[in-house]
Protein backbone atom coordinates (compact mmCIF):
# COMPACT_ATOMS: atom_id res chain seq x y z
CA UNK A 1 0.00 0.00 0.00
CA UNK A 2 1.53 3.32 -0.81
CA UNK A 3 -0.14 7.24 -0.48
CA UNK A 4 1.29 9.42 -2.77
CA UNK A 5 0.98 13.39 -1.84
CA UNK A 6 -1.97 12.93 0.05
CA UNK A 7 -3.89 15.92 1.49
CA UNK A 8 -6.89 15.86 3.49
CA UNK A 9 -9.28 18.56 4.84
CA UNK A 10 -12.19 18.66 7.58
CA UNK A 11 -14.02 21.84 5.55
CA UNK A 12 -11.07 24.44 5.60
CA UNK A 13 -8.62 22.80 7.65
CA UNK A 14 -6.61 20.85 6.49
CA UNK A 15 -5.52 17.91 8.58
CA UNK A 16 -3.20 16.20 6.38
CA UNK A 17 -0.17 17.97 4.10
CA UNK A 18 1.16 15.74 1.28
CA UNK A 19 1.68 12.49 3.12
CA UNK A 20 3.85 9.85 0.36
CA UNK A 21 4.64 7.23 2.24
CA UNK A 22 5.00 3.45 0.78
CA UNK A 23 3.97 0.76 3.70
CA UNK A 24 5.49 -2.78 3.30
CA UNK A 25 2.93 -5.49 3.21
CA UNK A 26 2.91 -8.43 5.39
CA UNK A 27 4.76 -6.17 7.88
CA UNK A 28 3.19 -3.86 11.09
CA UNK A 29 3.61 0.07 10.81
CA UNK A 30 2.86 2.14 13.23
CA UNK A 31 2.21 5.97 13.17
CA UNK A 32 2.61 8.03 15.95
CA UNK A 33 2.79 11.77 16.91
CA UNK A 34 1.27 14.10 18.98
CA UNK A 35 -2.57 14.38 19.15
CA UNK A 36 -4.25 16.48 16.31
CA UNK A 37 -1.27 15.84 14.33
CA UNK A 38 -3.47 13.91 11.69
CA UNK A 39 -2.34 10.05 11.63
CA UNK A 40 -6.11 8.96 12.32
CA UNK A 41 -7.29 10.93 9.73
CA UNK A 42 -4.64 9.15 7.33
CA UNK A 43 -5.62 5.85 8.30
CA UNK A 44 -8.84 6.69 7.82
CA UNK A 45 -8.03 8.12 3.81
CA UNK A 46 -6.75 4.58 3.23
CA UNK A 47 -10.12 2.89 3.75
CA UNK A 48 -11.98 5.92 2.32
CA UNK A 49 -13.82 6.22 5.96
CA UNK A 50 -12.34 10.01 5.67
CA UNK A 51 -15.31 11.00 3.30
CA UNK A 52 -17.73 9.31 5.80
CA UNK A 53 -17.58 12.49 7.90
CA UNK A 54 -19.75 15.61 7.08
CA UNK A 55 -17.46 18.21 5.15
CA UNK A 56 -14.42 16.18 5.28
CA UNK A 57 -12.64 15.90 1.38
CA UNK A 58 -9.14 14.23 0.52
CA UNK A 59 -7.34 14.50 -2.31
CA UNK A 60 -3.88 12.57 -3.87
CA UNK A 61 -3.14 9.05 -4.69
CA UNK A 62 -3.49 5.68 -2.33
CA UNK A 63 -2.46 2.90 -3.96
CA UNK A 64 -3.63 -0.51 -3.12
CA UNK A 65 -1.93 -3.46 -5.41
CA UNK A 66 -1.03 -0.64 -7.67
CA UNK A 67 -4.40 0.50 -8.26
CA UNK A 68 -5.84 3.82 -6.96
CA UNK A 69 -8.61 3.34 -4.50
CA UNK A 70 -9.13 7.66 -5.10
CA UNK A 71 -10.10 7.03 -8.83
CA UNK A 72 -13.06 7.98 -10.16
CA UNK A 73 -14.71 4.44 -11.28
CA UNK A 74 -13.39 2.88 -7.81
CA UNK A 75 -16.33 2.18 -5.10
CA UNK A 76 -15.70 3.00 -1.38
CA UNK A 77 -17.18 0.09 -0.32
CA UNK A 78 -14.93 -2.08 -2.25
CA UNK A 79 -12.33 -0.39 -1.01
CA UNK A 80 -13.39 -1.09 2.78
CA UNK A 81 -13.75 -4.79 2.23
CA UNK A 82 -10.07 -5.20 1.51
CA UNK A 83 -9.12 -3.06 4.11
CA UNK A 84 -10.50 -3.67 6.96
CA UNK A 85 -10.69 -1.30 10.51
CA UNK A 86 -10.57 -1.57 14.44
CA UNK A 87 -11.54 1.76 16.05
CA UNK A 88 -10.40 3.60 19.30
CA UNK A 89 -13.43 2.75 21.36
CA UNK A 90 -14.58 -1.20 21.40
CA UNK A 91 -17.85 -0.71 18.76
CA UNK A 92 -19.81 -4.40 18.45
CA UNK A 93 -23.21 -3.97 17.42
CA UNK A 94 -24.87 -4.22 20.41
CA UNK A 95 -28.37 -5.61 19.32
CA UNK A 96 -26.50 -8.77 17.90
CA UNK A 97 -25.23 -12.19 19.46
CA UNK A 98 -21.36 -12.34 19.26
CA UNK A 99 -21.92 -15.45 16.50
CA UNK A 100 -23.53 -12.76 14.81
CA UNK A 101 -21.01 -9.71 15.06
CA UNK A 102 -18.85 -11.71 13.55
CA UNK A 103 -20.86 -13.06 10.84
CA UNK A 104 -22.73 -9.68 9.97
CA UNK A 105 -19.66 -8.36 7.17
CA UNK A 106 -20.06 -11.84 5.45
CA UNK A 107 -23.85 -11.70 6.02
CA UNK A 108 -24.08 -8.43 4.24
CA UNK A 109 -21.96 -9.23 1.72
CA UNK A 110 -24.20 -11.42 -0.02
CA UNK A 111 -22.96 -15.01 1.61
CA UNK A 112 -25.70 -17.88 2.39
CA UNK A 113 -23.64 -21.05 3.03
CA UNK A 114 -24.49 -21.02 6.90
CA UNK A 115 -21.58 -23.86 7.31
CA UNK A 116 -19.17 -21.33 5.52
CA UNK A 117 -19.90 -18.53 7.83
CA UNK A 118 -19.91 -20.60 11.12
CA UNK A 119 -16.39 -21.75 9.91
CA UNK A 120 -14.94 -18.18 8.97
CA UNK A 121 -16.48 -17.13 12.43
CA UNK A 122 -14.09 -19.47 14.45
CA UNK A 123 -11.73 -19.23 12.45
CA UNK A 124 -11.38 -15.05 13.05
CA UNK A 125 -12.35 -15.37 16.71
CA UNK A 126 -9.15 -17.66 16.79
CA UNK A 127 -7.00 -15.46 15.35
CA UNK A 128 -8.16 -12.72 17.35
CA UNK A 129 -7.79 -14.98 20.06
CA UNK A 130 -10.70 -14.92 21.53
CA UNK A 131 -12.28 -17.76 20.81
CA UNK A 132 -11.64 -19.83 23.73
CA UNK A 133 -13.04 -17.12 26.02
CA UNK A 134 -16.33 -16.97 23.82
CA UNK A 135 -16.34 -20.69 22.62
CA UNK A 136 -19.65 -20.97 25.46
CA UNK A 137 -20.77 -17.56 24.84
CA UNK A 138 -21.68 -17.49 20.66
CA UNK A 139 -25.57 -16.55 21.57
CA UNK A 140 -24.60 -14.59 24.10
CA UNK A 141 -24.84 -10.41 23.19
CA UNK A 142 -21.72 -8.65 21.68
CA UNK A 143 -21.60 -5.78 24.09
CA UNK A 144 -22.26 -8.04 27.34
CA UNK A 145 -18.33 -8.98 26.99
CA UNK A 146 -15.60 -7.38 28.90
CA UNK A 147 -14.24 -4.14 26.58
CA UNK A 148 -11.05 -6.25 25.87
CA UNK A 149 -12.71 -8.96 24.61
CA UNK A 150 -15.10 -6.22 22.99
CA UNK A 151 -12.15 -4.93 21.05
CA UNK A 152 -10.52 -8.43 20.21
CA UNK A 153 -14.43 -9.26 18.99
CA UNK A 154 -14.26 -5.84 16.83
CA UNK A 155 -11.06 -7.45 15.02
CA UNK A 156 -12.66 -11.12 14.43
CA UNK A 157 -15.22 -9.06 12.70
CA UNK A 158 -12.90 -7.18 10.72
CA UNK A 159 -10.66 -10.18 9.90
CA UNK A 160 -13.95 -12.30 9.31
CA UNK A 161 -14.46 -10.98 5.47
CA UNK A 162 -10.23 -11.29 5.20
CA UNK A 163 -8.95 -8.27 4.67
CA UNK A 164 -6.06 -7.74 3.24
CA UNK A 165 -4.88 -4.30 5.29
CA UNK A 166 -5.78 -4.01 8.66
CA UNK A 167 -5.86 -0.52 10.27
CA UNK A 168 -6.31 0.15 13.66
CA UNK A 169 -6.99 3.45 15.57
CA UNK A 170 -5.44 3.42 18.72
CA UNK A 171 -6.73 0.23 19.50
CA UNK A 172 -6.02 -0.20 23.34
CA UNK A 173 -6.66 3.61 24.35
CA UNK A 174 -9.55 2.50 26.11
CA UNK A 175 -8.04 -1.19 27.56
CA UNK A 176 -6.43 -1.82 30.63
CA UNK A 177 -3.09 -2.87 30.38
CA UNK A 178 -3.29 -6.79 30.37
CA UNK A 179 -5.75 -6.28 27.78
CA UNK A 180 -3.52 -4.16 25.97
CA UNK A 181 -0.85 -6.78 25.99
CA UNK A 182 -2.83 -9.23 24.36
CA UNK A 183 -3.97 -7.47 21.76
CA UNK A 184 -0.31 -6.78 21.12
CA UNK A 185 0.28 -9.99 21.22
CA UNK A 186 -2.44 -10.51 18.51
CA UNK A 187 -1.05 -8.03 16.31
CA UNK A 188 2.49 -9.79 16.70
CA UNK A 189 0.78 -12.81 14.72
CA UNK A 190 -1.65 -10.76 12.55
CA UNK A 191 1.54 -10.09 10.42
CA UNK A 192 1.69 -13.39 9.39
CA UNK A 193 -1.49 -13.28 6.98
CA UNK A 194 -2.28 -9.35 6.84
CA UNK A 195 -0.58 -5.44 6.64
CA UNK A 196 -1.26 -3.72 9.53
CA UNK A 197 -1.35 -0.48 10.39
CA UNK A 198 -1.97 1.24 13.63
CA UNK A 199 -1.75 4.37 15.25
CA UNK A 200 -0.97 4.75 18.15
CA UNK A 201 -0.46 7.49 21.27
CA UNK A 202 1.91 4.94 23.26
CA UNK A 203 5.69 4.89 22.15
CA UNK A 204 6.08 1.85 23.71
CA UNK A 205 3.56 0.40 22.18
CA UNK A 206 4.81 1.33 18.31
CA UNK A 207 8.37 -0.04 19.16
CA UNK A 208 6.69 -3.30 20.95
CA UNK A 209 4.81 -3.97 18.07
CA UNK A 210 5.72 -2.43 14.77
CA UNK A 211 8.54 -2.93 12.16
CA UNK A 212 8.27 0.64 11.21
CA UNK A 213 7.24 3.72 12.10
CA UNK A 214 6.24 6.88 11.06
CA UNK A 215 6.00 10.10 13.06
CA UNK A 216 3.94 12.71 11.85
CA UNK A 217 3.26 16.70 13.21
CA UNK A 218 0.77 18.88 12.63
CA UNK A 219 -0.52 17.00 9.72
CA UNK A 220 2.94 16.62 7.60
CA UNK A 221 4.91 13.33 7.53
CA UNK A 222 8.42 14.14 9.49
CA UNK A 223 9.90 10.68 9.42
CA UNK A 224 9.39 7.41 8.37
CA UNK A 225 11.81 4.16 8.87
CA UNK A 226 12.45 1.07 10.91
CA UNK A 227 11.24 1.32 14.09
CA UNK A 228 14.64 0.71 15.57
CA UNK A 229 16.32 3.76 13.69
CA UNK A 230 12.89 6.13 14.79
CA UNK A 231 13.60 5.14 18.59
CA UNK A 232 17.44 4.87 18.71
CA UNK A 233 18.76 7.14 15.99
CA UNK A 234 16.15 9.51 14.40
CA UNK A 235 17.43 11.72 11.57
CA UNK A 236 15.03 14.82 12.29
CA UNK A 237 15.42 16.78 15.23
CA UNK A 238 11.38 17.10 15.56
CA UNK A 239 11.12 13.51 16.02
CA UNK A 240 14.23 12.55 18.80
CA UNK A 241 12.33 15.79 20.74
CA UNK A 242 9.46 13.84 20.61
CA UNK A 243 10.79 9.98 21.04
CA UNK A 244 12.46 11.91 24.17
CA UNK A 245 10.03 13.67 25.39
CA UNK A 246 11.36 16.92 25.12
CA UNK A 247 8.95 18.27 22.94
CA UNK A 248 7.10 22.07 22.76
CA UNK B 1 -26.59 42.39 57.48
CA UNK B 2 -25.17 41.30 54.28
CA UNK B 3 -27.22 38.64 53.62
CA UNK B 4 -30.80 40.15 54.07
CA UNK B 5 -33.39 39.22 56.36
CA UNK B 6 -33.66 35.24 56.83
CA UNK B 7 -36.78 35.09 58.02
CA UNK B 8 -38.29 36.89 54.81
CA UNK B 9 -36.28 34.77 52.60
CA UNK B 10 -37.73 31.47 53.92
CA UNK B 11 -40.87 32.97 53.36
CA UNK B 12 -40.85 33.80 50.03
CA UNK B 13 -39.34 30.32 49.59
CA UNK B 14 -42.68 28.65 51.46
CA UNK B 15 -44.92 31.37 49.13
CA UNK B 16 -43.41 30.28 45.66
CA UNK B 17 -43.74 26.43 46.64
CA UNK B 18 -47.56 26.60 47.78
CA UNK B 19 -47.76 28.76 44.12
CA UNK B 20 -46.43 26.04 42.13
CA UNK B 21 -48.39 23.50 44.25
CA UNK B 22 -51.55 25.03 43.60
CA UNK B 23 -50.62 25.20 40.30
CA UNK B 24 -50.43 21.23 39.76
CA UNK B 25 -53.45 20.53 41.10
CA UNK B 26 -54.98 23.19 38.91
CA UNK B 27 -53.15 21.56 36.00
CA UNK B 28 -54.51 18.01 37.55
CA UNK B 29 -57.63 18.49 38.39
CA UNK B 30 -59.60 19.03 35.22
CA UNK B 31 -57.72 15.71 33.93
CA UNK B 32 -58.86 14.19 36.58
CA UNK B 33 -62.46 14.99 37.18
CA UNK B 34 -62.85 13.94 33.59
CA UNK B 35 -61.64 10.57 33.62
CA UNK B 36 -63.51 9.99 37.11
CA UNK B 37 -66.92 11.23 35.16
CA UNK B 38 -66.12 9.06 31.97
CA UNK B 39 -65.46 6.30 34.26
CA UNK B 40 -68.34 6.49 36.52
CA UNK B 41 -71.06 7.01 33.96
CA UNK B 42 -69.48 4.69 31.40
CA UNK B 43 -68.10 1.68 33.31
CA UNK B 44 -71.40 0.45 34.14
CA UNK B 45 -72.75 0.40 30.57
CA UNK B 46 -69.89 -2.46 29.55
CA UNK B 47 -71.59 -5.98 29.09
CA UNK B 48 -70.82 -8.93 26.73
CA UNK B 49 -73.79 -7.37 24.59
CA UNK B 50 -71.93 -3.90 25.11
CA UNK B 51 -68.82 -5.00 23.11
CA UNK B 52 -70.39 -7.59 20.19
CA UNK B 53 -74.23 -6.30 19.40
CA UNK B 54 -75.63 -3.86 17.12
CA UNK B 55 -76.15 -0.28 17.70
CA UNK B 56 -79.33 0.83 19.72
CA UNK B 57 -82.92 2.45 17.59
CA UNK B 58 -83.03 5.20 19.89
CA UNK B 59 -85.16 5.94 22.54
CA UNK B 60 -86.77 2.24 22.97
CA UNK B 61 -85.08 1.60 26.47
CA UNK B 62 -82.74 -0.80 24.73
CA UNK B 63 -79.25 -1.23 25.72
CA UNK B 64 -78.05 -1.58 22.04
CA UNK B 65 -73.68 -1.87 21.48
CA UNK B 66 -71.38 -0.66 20.21
CA UNK B 67 -69.72 -3.49 17.48
CA UNK B 68 -70.51 -1.88 14.14
CA UNK B 69 -68.32 1.27 15.45
CA UNK B 70 -65.33 -0.43 17.12
CA UNK B 71 -64.74 -2.89 13.66
CA UNK B 72 -65.62 0.57 11.85
CA UNK B 73 -63.21 2.17 14.35
CA UNK B 74 -60.49 -0.72 13.47
CA UNK B 75 -60.57 -0.24 9.98
CA UNK B 76 -60.09 3.56 9.17
CA UNK B 77 -57.40 2.53 11.94
CA UNK B 78 -55.78 0.20 10.05
CA UNK B 79 -56.19 2.28 7.16
CA UNK B 80 -54.44 5.12 8.43
CA UNK B 81 -51.83 2.48 9.94
CA UNK B 82 -51.44 0.79 6.45
CA UNK B 83 -50.27 4.62 4.63
CA UNK B 84 -48.86 6.69 7.71
CA UNK B 85 -46.84 4.29 9.59
CA UNK B 86 -44.47 3.33 6.29
CA UNK B 87 -44.51 6.76 4.51
CA UNK B 88 -43.65 8.04 8.52
CA UNK B 89 -40.95 5.65 8.98
CA UNK B 90 -38.99 6.01 5.79
CA UNK B 91 -39.14 9.91 5.97
CA UNK B 92 -37.91 9.87 9.56
CA UNK B 93 -35.08 7.23 8.39
CA UNK B 94 -34.67 10.02 5.16
CA UNK B 95 -34.07 13.18 7.83
CA UNK B 96 -32.12 11.34 10.49
CA UNK B 97 -29.97 9.33 8.28
CA UNK B 98 -29.57 11.44 4.56
CA UNK B 99 -31.19 14.68 5.27
CA UNK B 100 -27.90 17.07 6.27
CA UNK B 101 -28.54 19.03 3.44
CA UNK B 102 -31.23 21.76 2.62
CA UNK B 103 -34.19 19.46 1.49
CA UNK B 104 -33.99 17.20 4.50
CA UNK B 105 -33.93 20.18 6.87
CA UNK B 106 -37.19 21.56 4.67
CA UNK B 107 -38.72 17.71 4.88
CA UNK B 108 -38.30 18.42 9.10
CA UNK B 109 -39.63 21.65 8.90
CA UNK B 110 -42.93 20.33 7.10
CA UNK B 111 -43.09 18.14 9.40
CA UNK B 112 -43.08 19.86 12.77
CA UNK B 113 -45.30 22.40 10.61
CA UNK B 114 -47.98 19.14 9.65
CA UNK B 115 -48.35 17.86 13.25
CA UNK B 116 -49.25 21.48 14.04
CA UNK B 117 -52.07 21.28 11.55
CA UNK B 118 -55.58 21.45 13.47
CA UNK B 119 -57.56 18.30 12.67
CA UNK B 120 -60.23 19.69 11.34
CA UNK B 121 -58.21 21.08 8.36
CA UNK B 122 -56.73 17.43 7.71
CA UNK B 123 -60.71 16.78 7.49
CA UNK B 124 -61.43 19.70 4.97
CA UNK B 125 -58.72 18.46 2.86
CA UNK B 126 -59.46 14.31 2.86
CA UNK B 127 -63.06 15.65 2.61
CA UNK B 128 -62.14 17.91 -0.41
CA UNK B 129 -60.31 15.26 -2.23
CA UNK B 130 -61.73 12.20 -1.52
CA UNK B 131 -65.29 12.38 -0.16
CA UNK B 132 -66.03 15.32 -2.96
CA UNK B 133 -63.82 13.16 -5.12
CA UNK B 134 -64.99 9.49 -4.88
CA UNK B 135 -68.61 11.14 -4.16
CA UNK B 136 -69.39 10.02 -0.82
CA UNK B 137 -68.11 9.69 2.60
CA UNK B 138 -65.81 6.22 2.46
CA UNK B 139 -63.72 4.42 5.68
CA UNK B 140 -60.91 5.06 2.93
CA UNK B 141 -61.35 8.55 2.36
CA UNK B 142 -61.59 8.44 6.81
CA UNK B 143 -58.32 6.30 6.87
CA UNK B 144 -56.84 8.74 4.54
CA UNK B 145 -56.90 11.53 7.03
CA UNK B 146 -56.21 9.53 9.93
CA UNK B 147 -52.88 9.06 7.94
CA UNK B 148 -52.01 12.13 7.34
CA UNK B 149 -51.74 12.77 11.34
CA UNK B 150 -49.86 9.86 12.03
CA UNK B 151 -46.96 10.72 9.34
CA UNK B 152 -45.60 13.03 11.19
CA UNK B 153 -46.10 11.38 14.80
CA UNK B 154 -44.12 8.42 13.51
CA UNK B 155 -41.88 10.19 11.06
CA UNK B 156 -40.35 12.86 14.15
CA UNK B 157 -40.03 9.88 16.59
CA UNK B 158 -37.89 7.65 14.33
CA UNK B 159 -36.14 10.39 13.24
CA UNK B 160 -35.41 10.69 17.14
CA UNK B 161 -34.51 7.48 17.95
CA UNK B 162 -31.89 7.21 14.75
CA UNK B 163 -30.26 10.11 16.04
CA UNK B 164 -29.68 8.43 19.05
CA UNK B 165 -28.03 5.55 17.72
CA UNK B 166 -24.19 6.27 17.71
CA UNK B 167 -21.79 6.56 14.96
CA UNK B 168 -19.28 4.12 16.14
CA UNK B 169 -21.92 1.66 14.78
CA UNK B 170 -22.29 3.46 11.30
CA UNK B 171 -18.87 3.21 11.13
CA UNK B 172 -18.43 -0.38 12.22
CA UNK B 173 -20.94 -1.27 9.16
CA UNK B 174 -19.68 0.92 6.54
CA UNK B 175 -15.48 -0.01 7.59
CA UNK B 176 -16.84 -3.93 7.06
CA UNK B 177 -17.98 -2.90 3.24
CA UNK B 178 -21.00 -2.81 4.19
CA UNK B 179 -23.28 -0.23 2.11
CA UNK B 180 -24.70 2.47 3.29
CA UNK B 181 -28.51 1.84 2.70
CA UNK B 182 -27.60 -1.80 4.26
CA UNK B 183 -25.98 -0.38 7.02
CA UNK B 184 -29.31 1.84 7.54
CA UNK B 185 -31.77 -1.10 7.31
CA UNK B 186 -29.34 -3.84 9.17
CA UNK B 187 -27.63 -1.74 11.87
CA UNK B 188 -29.33 1.53 12.58
CA UNK B 189 -32.98 0.08 12.41
CA UNK B 190 -32.70 -2.77 14.54
CA UNK B 191 -30.68 -0.10 16.38
CA UNK B 192 -33.60 2.40 17.29
CA UNK B 193 -36.03 -0.46 16.92
CA UNK B 194 -37.45 0.18 20.92
CA UNK B 195 -38.04 3.92 20.00
CA UNK B 196 -39.63 3.19 16.53
CA UNK B 197 -42.33 0.90 17.57
CA UNK B 198 -42.74 3.40 20.78
CA UNK B 199 -43.48 6.14 18.17
CA UNK B 200 -45.89 3.85 16.31
CA UNK B 201 -47.54 3.36 18.77
CA UNK B 202 -48.45 6.66 20.41
CA UNK B 203 -49.15 7.51 17.07
CA UNK B 204 -52.01 4.73 16.96
CA UNK B 205 -53.41 5.98 20.29
CA UNK B 206 -53.31 9.51 18.72
CA UNK B 207 -55.43 8.74 16.13
CA UNK B 208 -57.96 6.56 17.66
CA UNK B 209 -59.32 9.42 19.48
CA UNK B 210 -59.59 11.56 16.21
CA UNK B 211 -63.00 12.92 15.93
CA UNK B 212 -63.32 15.81 13.63
CA UNK B 213 -61.43 14.29 10.18
CA UNK B 214 -63.58 11.26 10.78
CA UNK B 215 -66.87 13.75 11.12
CA UNK B 216 -65.64 14.69 7.94
CA UNK B 217 -64.87 11.85 6.21
CA UNK B 218 -66.39 8.54 6.87
CA UNK B 219 -70.11 9.49 7.50
CA UNK B 220 -72.16 7.35 9.26
CA UNK B 221 -74.06 3.53 9.44
CA UNK B 222 -75.91 1.72 11.70
CA UNK B 223 -74.47 -1.42 10.43
CA UNK B 224 -71.41 -3.58 10.01
CA UNK B 225 -70.20 -2.61 7.38
CA UNK B 226 -67.97 -5.28 5.05
CA UNK B 227 -67.13 -2.53 2.45
CA UNK B 228 -64.26 -0.35 2.82
CA UNK B 229 -65.50 1.95 -0.09
CA UNK B 230 -68.86 3.23 2.04
CA UNK B 231 -69.30 5.49 4.73
CA UNK B 232 -69.09 3.59 8.16
CA UNK B 233 -69.70 4.58 11.75
CA UNK B 234 -67.03 4.77 14.30
CA UNK B 235 -66.06 5.50 17.96
CA UNK B 236 -65.49 9.14 18.27
CA UNK B 237 -68.37 10.00 15.09
CA UNK B 238 -70.79 7.82 17.92
CA UNK B 239 -69.36 9.76 20.67
CA UNK B 240 -70.72 13.09 18.90
CA UNK B 241 -74.11 12.28 17.27
CA UNK B 242 -75.72 9.79 20.36
CA UNK B 243 -73.89 12.38 22.62
CA UNK B 244 -75.52 15.11 21.59
CA UNK B 245 -78.89 13.08 20.72
CA UNK B 246 -81.73 13.74 22.99
CA UNK B 247 -82.49 9.71 23.44
CA UNK B 248 -81.37 8.57 26.92
CA UNK B 249 -80.31 5.04 25.46
CA UNK B 250 -77.92 6.57 23.15
CA UNK B 251 -76.48 8.86 25.86
CA UNK B 252 -76.05 6.12 27.59
CA UNK B 253 -73.85 4.49 25.02
CA UNK B 254 -71.74 7.25 23.87
CA UNK B 255 -70.86 7.00 27.91
CA UNK B 256 -69.77 4.02 27.55
CA UNK B 257 -68.05 4.18 24.35
CA UNK B 258 -66.02 7.16 25.86
CA UNK B 259 -64.84 5.32 28.85
CA UNK B 260 -63.62 2.40 25.97
CA UNK B 261 -61.73 4.54 24.30
CA UNK B 262 -59.90 6.70 27.11
CA UNK B 263 -59.18 3.07 28.42
CA UNK B 264 -57.94 1.92 25.45
CA UNK B 265 -55.95 4.89 24.83
CA UNK B 266 -54.57 4.96 28.55
CA UNK B 267 -53.75 1.68 28.25
CA UNK B 268 -51.26 1.86 24.88
CA UNK B 269 -49.78 4.60 26.28
CA UNK B 270 -49.05 3.26 29.65
CA UNK B 271 -48.16 -0.04 27.69
CA UNK B 272 -45.44 1.41 25.61
CA UNK B 273 -43.69 3.04 29.36
CA UNK B 274 -43.60 -0.52 30.43
CA UNK B 275 -42.60 -2.45 27.56
CA UNK B 276 -39.98 0.09 26.86
CA UNK B 277 -38.28 1.02 30.47
CA UNK B 278 -34.58 1.48 30.05
CA UNK B 279 -35.23 1.28 26.20
CA UNK B 280 -31.86 3.22 25.60
CA UNK B 281 -29.75 0.72 27.39
CA UNK B 282 -27.79 0.52 24.25
CA UNK B 283 -26.66 4.33 23.81
CA UNK B 284 -25.26 3.56 27.44
CA UNK B 285 -22.39 2.04 26.30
Amino acid sequence: METNELNAWFGSFQAIKNVSMKIRGNLTTAIIGPSGCGKSTLIRCLNRMHEVTPKARAKGRVLLDGEDIYSRDVDPVEIRRKVGMVFQKPNPFPTMSVFDNVAFGLRANGIRDEEFITKQVERSLRQAALWKEVEDNLDGCGAGISGGQQQRLCIARALAIEPEVVLMDEPCSALDPIATSKIEDLIFDLKERYTVIIVTHNMQQAARVADYTAFMYLGELIEYSKTKRIFENPEEELTEKYITGRFG
Amino acid sequence: MIYGNLKVRKLKDRLAYAIALLCVFAAAAPLISILLDVLVKGLPQFSMEFFTSELPSPGTGEPGGIGPAMIGSMYVIMIGSAIGIPIGIFSGIYVSEYGNNWFGRSVRFLTEVLSGLPSIVVGIFAFLLLVLGLGGPTAYAGGFALSIIMVPVVSRSTEESLKLVPNTIREASLALGVPRWKTTLKVVLSHGRAGIITGVILSIARIAGESAPLLLTVGWSPFVQTSLSEPISTMPVLIYLYGTSPYENWINVAWGTSAFLVIFILSLSIGVRLLTRGRFAYSRL
